[in-house]
């Protein structure tokens, strides 16, 4: 059995890894069909008719204020959620594992200036460096929102690299490595990477809900994504005026929030307790 | 040196806080450049840096764009609300969250133990901000048993110190209520992990075969060797209770440093925001340095080190 597969082998023995599992590719293919099957969701209907229908009614959901479909709104958000997530959180958790093995495998200056500039970055909250950047920043476009939730996101993964590189460097396997004549990079990359490989994936999964949820909070407050692209947190800040009467325009897009980063977490929380028996 | 990072990481953008200013109004140039000297756009790069770190070690972080008045003055006005909501939030916490963790040690892979894990994990993945609309919509909008909105009701001039005090109290239940669900998840759980440690020992075992009674053994013996490790979570809860309140204040217009934070993200209003971001970076930085000292304080293997 590869790695990869007996990872998922272990997952998918726990029951709570399990019910992440079936959740998220549940989730997933909600988010690949729903978009070929359900009507447009930027499209507006009869304004006078056709909004704010409660579920049932030719919306499964409902309709929100501007009469569009809250199911469509839905899927096609969850899609965006899914890719911002899983692209962030890829990106992050590869800065973070190279940053952590650059600093891990040399030790002195390098090392220490890495790790002092990681303390720094860790001590101001990731919210407000980025309500930063996006106040300055008017419409940010999707890919570089990918890119600053990532940058604001590795600070932990290369701190955990760092530790387990610095502990295997003085493994066996690594001396020997390094008697056989393997240079530094071939080091790190063929013997300390593998080796690693575990955290990085708890990581990097823990960080997709992560960016999930962060990427939402922004977006309520009116930072990340723009209208008219449908988001799930801007679907619930559209729905503030109107959630008093019409309140399946708020509670549906934040259950599927909840459901997605819950799901996301099962899988990353049986990871690491397949994985790494020391925390479980 | 974090203060440092931020200013470069800003100032480094693509982007003019100006421009953003003059989208809905155009501005002669006149008026740029009397803006540009006003918030000192004007000078190189290296002295605006000298410029701010000199403002910010004396607390003075320049003029909000949105209010007009100084930052440090707005930021005063709002810290009280915030610490009430914060501080009930970490009692909540301590005391519930903790409790609830070690019934999860005592009660390990039971039925009590797998529901308190899965309803944690789901306040955990909740956004705040829905979460807070949810509890308005049934308790505010649907039973009317509380308000849904703002810090104190506007009616109750000359009313006693009881009914304000009351008054006040039914304000901060839901905002309190929502950021305690979030945020409980962590002290559960390292709680739990905690205190499973803790009984795994010998002298838990010692304790209890000298007699002592159940309740004697997890808290006197285990809970209080967990204490130490628990109690540095105090750097982590920071973080996560400064971010929180700045959605949860923003749903129920709490005025505090949250609402102040996010209203300041919409306006664009950057001096305002460059200043409660660094009050919240100070904030984590003492927070961590006060669980430190906690931790010297209360275990004995630690100041040994």
């Amino acid at each position: 059995m590869t790695p990869r597969r007996a990872a998922l082998h272990t997952v998918w023995r726990r029951p709570a890894g399990r019910a992440g599992l079936i959740a998220l590719a549940l989730l997933a293919l909600l988010a690949l069909i729903g978009p070929l099957v359900l009507p447009d969701p930027t499209a507006q209907g009869d304004l006078l008719n056709g909004a704010l229908l409660p579920p049932g009614s030719g919306h499964l959901l409902g309709t929100d204020q501007l009469s569009r479909d809250v199911l469509s709104r839905i899927v096609t958000g969850l899609r965006l959620s899914l890719i911002i997530g899983l692209a962030s959180a890829c990106l992050a958790v590869a800065l973070g594992a190279a940053v952590g093995l650059i600093a891990g495998s040399r030790a002195g200056m390098v090392d220490t200036v890495l790790m002092r500039i990681v303390d720094a970055l860790l001590a101001i909250p990731r919210l407000f460096v980025l309500l930063l950047v996006l106040a300055v920043w008017d419409r940010v476009p999707i890919p570089a929102l990918v890119l600053l939730l990532a940058l604001t996101g590795w600070y932990g993964t290369s701190r955990l690299v760092r530790a387990e590189t610095v502990r295997l460097r003085g493994e066996d396997f690594v001396r020997a490595a390094e008697a056989l004549g393997a240079g530094r990079l071939r080091i790190a990359l063929h013997h300390l990477l593998p080796n690693v490989a575990a955290p990085i994936l708890v990581a990097g999964t823990l960080g997709v809900g992560d960016v999930i949820l962060l990427e939402a909070g922004l977006t309520y407050l009116g930072l990340g994504i723009r209208p008219p692209t449908p988001s799930l947190g801007g679907m619930v800040l559209d729905s503030r005026s109107v959630f008093v009467t019409a309140p399946w325009t708020s509670i549906f897009p934040g259950l599927v929030i909840v459901l997605t980063v819950l799901s996301v977490n099962l899988v990353g929380d049986a990871l690491r307790d397949a994985l790494d028996p020391r925390s479980a | 040196m974090a203060l440092a990072l931020l200013f470069f990481l800003i100032r480094s953008l693509p982007g003019d806080p100006l421009a953003v200013l003059s989208e809905d109004r155009p501005l002669t140039s006149e008026q740029v450049r009397d803006l540009q000297r006003r918030y000192q756009l004007d000078q190189p790069l290296g002295a605006q840096f000298t410029a701010f770190m000199g403002g910010a070690v004396r607390g003075d972080f320049g003029t909000s764009i949105q209010y007009g008045r100084p930052v440090r003055q707005l930021v005063l006005e709002r810290l009280p609300r915030t610490l009430l909501l914060g501080a009930t939030v970490l009692l909540i916490n301590f005391t519930l969250g903790l409790w609830l963790g070690v019934q999860q040690a005592l009660h390990r892979g039971r039925p009590l133990d797998r529901i308190l894990t899965t309803l944690s994990l789901t306040g955990y993945a909740t956004p705040s901000f829905w979460l807070g609309l949810m509890l308005v919509l049934v308790f505010a909008v649907r039973l009317h048993w509380l308000p849904a909105a703002g810090s104190q009701d506007p009616g109750l001039d000359g009313a006693g110190v009881l009914t304000v005090v009351l008054d006040r109290l039914r304000h901060l239940i839901l905002p309190a209520l929502t950021l305690a669900a979030v945020s409980i998840a962590s002290s559960m759980r390292y709680q739990r992990a905690a205190m499973l440690e803790a009984l795994r020992q010998p002298y838990v075992a010692a304790a209890r075969a000298r007699g002592l009674t159940e309740g004697q053994v997890t808290w006197g013996h285990a809970w209080r060797s967990a204490l130490p490790s628990v109690l540095t979570l105090f750097g982590l809860w920071l973080p996560i209770l400064v971010v929180g309140a700045v959605f949860v204040e923003q749903v129920f217009a709490w005025q505090g440093l949250g609402s102040l934070t996010a209203g300041a993200a919409a306006a664009r209003d950057y001096p305002l925001l460059m200043g409660t971001a660094v009050l919240a970076t100070a904030a984590v930085v003492t927070g961590s340095l006060v669980s430190d000292v906690l931790h010297a304080l209360l275990d004995p293997r630690a100041r040994a080190e």
